[in-house]
């Protein structure tokens, strides 16, 4: 591959979480009966006229100002012609010339080996535009016995479709800025990012070159709704690219589709068909006006954004650059995050960290949950780590906590602890005692262990703990131990 | 008094003295389209039963205690407004089966007013012709003489009036669909600013273009009207906010000091000499009564038709898509695949002109012609606006002839593209520049065929050109004359 550059540029249609769709009051809700959403401008009755949603308009300054993009003055909506069963006008409304967000970009963190000052790998990619358009209708070519069913309900739902330069040179890349962009859009809320109902999906730009040489001639994969997807499609593309160039033949500029049982991609229309959309400014949308004070407004009802918000974790928390990205992966878990650390104080902040990246984290993954919906709350978790904290309990006990939280076995940790009997021993006599007890009847161990063996130290600590059911402070047993085999 | 020829004040006096019923008043209309339609061809669809219960609605209404100077009054719509309930043609094969599921808001605002919806009437196939030639349903006849054209596209709502067939119409004007018409059948038409009238349920041709009107008798009729179909309407995002005014409110005043300019463009040669001579007589009235006339320039009008010529087709073309045969409208029986159902579909449901308009508008659109045609025109439009704005620095109205010539007989001019479009040539600009305009009739030429003369407003000078007009018809009695034999 060494002896290829290639060259991966995104287009991603991110759908807007309004309440009705771009041009139309009708609903944008998923999963509704066909054509039960569709109203009379949906459908595009004769004589009937689009009226822009603001909402929308809302969710591409959000945009826009969380990538740094320049939001316009002014911008047009324009007419793209063509003919679709499913395109109820014969044309759909997007920016053509004049998009509403140009510019800006977002950084991408990449996998591999940290740079030599322990930093993560990043990259930033740039944007090229993101325009306001709506989405088309679906036509279902299964049921109807040899006819096509058309199904209008997505017609008219808001789009903002987001371009990148050609930034990215590998699949994992695409798949970093896809993930990234992903994340961005769901944390400002403008978009669910529900991949599976078509919430959000990537066409892909991929050409390869030698190095230093022109820019070789780019196929287009569309449609792209997963990033397992995304990177196979990729995969396979940048591979039948460079075999045909190998092989002597030169590459078409064509649209194509990956077919997923395949693995494969297959062009489905070339540059010789590419269709003239007799793009012309929309006569029945005045321009969209964007005044300062209208982006003032939006500005002041963005949450914080994810490299600010990380840059504040590390500063104010101490956390490294790897929590702190962990942590703000999506504003639901820097929010929950943030309230952990909010009760327990900032030296929870690392525990705090270990804990939602690693307990909370691994258990929302195994039962695919979102955080929103974790059965143990930040204020729950805040419990258990304040426990730890104060030494009441240990680690290993805190995990049984966490796990009875978790199945509902109490309202808090407190209540768990108590009712378990959980409490850590740290009365240091009856730690005492019991290590006595340990000592007489593991005699071979102490003898292993004064015979130069640490690990017969270990084994001690264990049974130490083993007779207390894991709740002497280990710390406790440690030291007196030590104390016991020293004299 | 004849209803058949009284003003609609004075129907409405006697609607509101109990001398006659909304019933009664629509019975007679009823009776004499059956009576006189099969002539001339005016009506689409007539549905006697329901324009009985929408009048009995309206005498229930009064009954109530509800007043209004159009509660009562019967109009017909012309077949681009979606009227529910009705058939909405267009004046296309491609709309026969279209029963609208919703009403134009100029619908909606008429019969809030308590006008009663007469039926629909004849029209140029989707607005495009000058002389009703292109109607699917065949041309309508000129009531001053039925070998000739009424005008067009509003044929059917001239037609209607001069036959006495019903007290008011609606129409619409794109290029002069309102004001030539009105001047070969003689009458009085509006068309307004662009804006002052929704555009929503009226069919687009050309939406930057398109505006609805009043046709009626007399500028007092049309001023009434136009207060009841104006208005900012959410649903059409071209329609100004903008505070309610009474268009009739200038009707009283006096014209000692209005200055009317005549730019010089419109007396060239190209207008027909009896045409000429009934314009300038008019002047020579408006003189008498006190107005002054002054020479103003429009350098750019000759290139209003050709400018006109690219801008409305280039809409059209995108705006009829949605005759698609897929959800509405005419289908045609037999094809082999989807591209050819579209094929036959449109090339069965429209008529030739129509079809023209659409091969020049997606050529005017199409990729590499777009600047050297649409973005052109678009500027030439700039530049004629600017024209009118200069001249109405020394004059208050424009004035000048509506048509060149009085009604031409059926055939003359359908064979010449180009010539037909010349008949525009007066009320072209005024599109291209959004200002008002209005016919009333002004004597008759050759062969006793009615003239028109069109007066000119700036933007928002509807009620000054309605004072103008109704001035002059306190003067004169051209717009009471009606062909012989119908009264």
């Amino acid at each position: 591959m060494s002896q290829w550059e290639v060259v991966i540029g995104l287009e991603t249609h991110a759908q807007l979480k309004t309440q009705s769709k771009i041009f139309s009051g009708a609903s944008t809700a998923f999963g509704a009966e066909p054509n039960a959403q569709a109203c009379a401008v949906d459908i595009a009755l004769p004589g009937v006229l689009p009226v822009l949603n603001r909402e929308a308009v809302v969710c591409a300054i959000k945009f826009g100002l969380a990538v740094g993009a320049t939001v316009a003055p002014r911008s047009i909506f324009a007419r793209k012609n063509y003919f679709y069963p499913d395109l109820p006008k014969g044309y759909q409304i997007s920016q053509f010339e004049i998009p509403v967000v140009s510019g800006g970009g977002l950084t991408i963190q990449l996998e591999g080996p940290s740079t030599s000052s322990g930093q993560a790998r990043t990259k930033f990619v740039h944007l090229t535009r993101a325009h306001l358009e709506e989405d088309a209708g679906k036509s279902l070519h299964e049921d109807f016995h040899g006819k096509t069913g058309i199904d209008l309900n997505r017609a008219g739902t808001p789009l903002l479709e987001i371009v990148s330069e050609p930034d990215m040179s590998s699949a994992v890349e695409a798949v970093a800025y896809a993930k990234a962009l992903h994340a961005l859009v769901q944390w400002i809320g403008i978009c669910d990012g529900n991949m599976q109902e078509g919430s959000f999906r990537c066409d892909a730009n991929v050409s390869v070159r030698r190095p230093g040489a022109p820019l070789g001639t780019r196929r287009e994969i569309k449609n792209l709704n997963s990033f397992r997807f995304l990177e196979q499609a990729i995969n396979y593309e940048i591979q039948w690219q460079i075999n045909e160039i190998e092989e002597g033949r030169k590459i078409q500029q064509a649209t194509v589709l990956f077919d997923p049982d395949t693995g494969e991609t297959r062009a489905m229309r070339s540059k010789e068909d590419a269709q003239d959309y007799r793009y012309f400014p929309d006569p029945d949308l005045l321009p969209l006006e964007i005044k300062a004070d209208w982006i003032a407004d939006v500005k002041a009802g963005l949450p914080e954004l994810p490299e600010a918000m990380k840059a504040r974790f590390e500063a104010d928390y101490g956390l490294s650059a790897y929590d702190a990205a962990g942590l703000t992966t999506s504003l639901a878990t820097a929010r929950y995050f943030e309230t952990v650390v909010g009760s327990v104080g900032k030296a929870g902040a690392k525990p705090a960290a270990n804990w939602v990246m690693g307990e909370v984290a691994a258990r929302l993954n195994k039962e695919g949950l979102d955080i929103d919906a974790a059965p143990v709350t930040a204020a729950q978790l805040a419990g258990v780590i304040a426990r730890i904290l104060d030494n009441t309990i240990s680690n290993k006990i805190a995990r049984d906590v966490f796990e009875a939280l978790w199945n509902g076995e109490g309202q808090d940790a407190d209540s768990i602890i108590e009712a378990k009997g959980l409490k850590q021993i740290t009365d240091s006599g009856a730690i005492e005692k019991i290590i006595d007890e340990v000592l007489a009847a593991n005699q071979k161990s102490v003898e292993e262990f004064r015979a130069g063996k640490d690990k017969a130290f270990n084994a001690l600590v264990g049974q130490a703990m083993k007779a207390t059911k894991g709740k002497a402070n280990p710390q406790q047993v440690n030291d007196l131990l030590k104390a016991k085999l020293a004299s | 008094m004849k209803m058949i020829n009284a003003s609609l004040k004075d129907l409405s006096a006697a609607l509101a003295a109990k001398q006659v019923s909304a019933v009664e008043l629509s019975g007679l209309f009823l009776d004499r389209i059956e009576k006189f339609n099969p002539a001339y061809n005016a009506f689409v669809t007539v549905d006697r039963a329901k324009t009985l219960a929408q009048a009995a609605e309206m005498d229930a209404r009064r009954a109530a205690g509800e007043t209004g100077p159009l509660l009562g009054i019967p109009l017909a719509h012309k077949d681009i407004f979606c009227t529910e309930g009705w058939l909405t043609t267009c004046g296309s094969k491609m709309l026969n089966n279209f029963v609208s599921p919703y009403d134009a808001t100029v619908v909606t605002k008429l019969k809030q007013a308590g006008m009663v919806t007469l039926g629909k009437v004849n029209m140029d196939e989707f607005a495009m012709g000058s002389s009703n030639e292109t109607s699917h349903y065949g041309s309508v006849k000129n009531p001053w003489d039925v070998n000739r054209v009424p005008g067009g596209s509003s044929g059917g709502s001239a037609a209607s009036i001069a036959a006495r067939l019903a007290p008011a119409v609606t129409g619409t004007d794109t290029g002069g669909s309102i004001r030539q018409p009105a001047s070969l059948c003689g009458l009085t038409g509006l068309k307004p600013t662009y804006g002052v009238v929704s555009r929503y349920g009226m069919i687009a041709f050309a939406s930057s273009l398109d505006q609805a009107g009043p046709m009626a008798k007399s500028a007092e009729d049309c001023a009434l009207l136009l207060n009841a179909m104006a208005g900012f309407d959410e649903r059409d995002s071209t329609s100004l906010q903008r505070d309610t005014e009474d268009y009739g409110r200038d009707l009283v005043k006096p014209l000692a000091g209005l200055r009317i300019g005549l730019p010089k463009e419109f007396f060239g040669p190209g207008m027909d000499d009896d045409v000429r001579a009934a314009v300038e007589a008019a002047l020579d009235q408006y003189r008498k009564l006190g107005a002054t006339t002054v020479e103003v320039s429009l350098p750019n009008s000759g290139l209003s038709v050709p400018a006109y010529y690219v801008i409305a087709p280039a809409e059209a073309s995108s705006n009829l898509s949605r005759f698609d045969g897929v959800r509405y409208g005419h289908r045609a029986a037999e094809y082999s695949d989807l591209g050819d159902m579209y094929a036959k579909s449109r090339a069965q449901g429209f008529g030739a002109e129509v079809k023209r308009r659409i091969l020049i508008g997606a050529y005017v659109l199409s990729h590499g012609y777009y600047d050297a045609y649409y973005l052109k025109a678009q500027k030439i439009r700039r530049l004629i606006a600017n024209d009118f704005s200069e001249a109405f620095k020394v004059c208050d109205v424009i004035a000048g002839p509506a048509s060149p010539s009085v009604a031409f007989k059926f055939g003359e001019k359908s064979a010449d593209p180009v010539q037909m479009y010349l008949s525009d040539i007066y009320t072209i600009s005024t599109n291209l520049a959004g200002l008002p305009g209005m016919s009333l009739p002004c004597g008759f030429g050759k062969d006793n065929m009615p003239v028109g003369l069109q007066l000119i407003g700036p933007w928002f000078g509807e009620a000054k050109m309605l004072g103008a007009a109704h001035q002059y018809q306190l003067a004169t009695d051209w717009h009471t004359r009606a062909p012989e034999g119908l009264l």
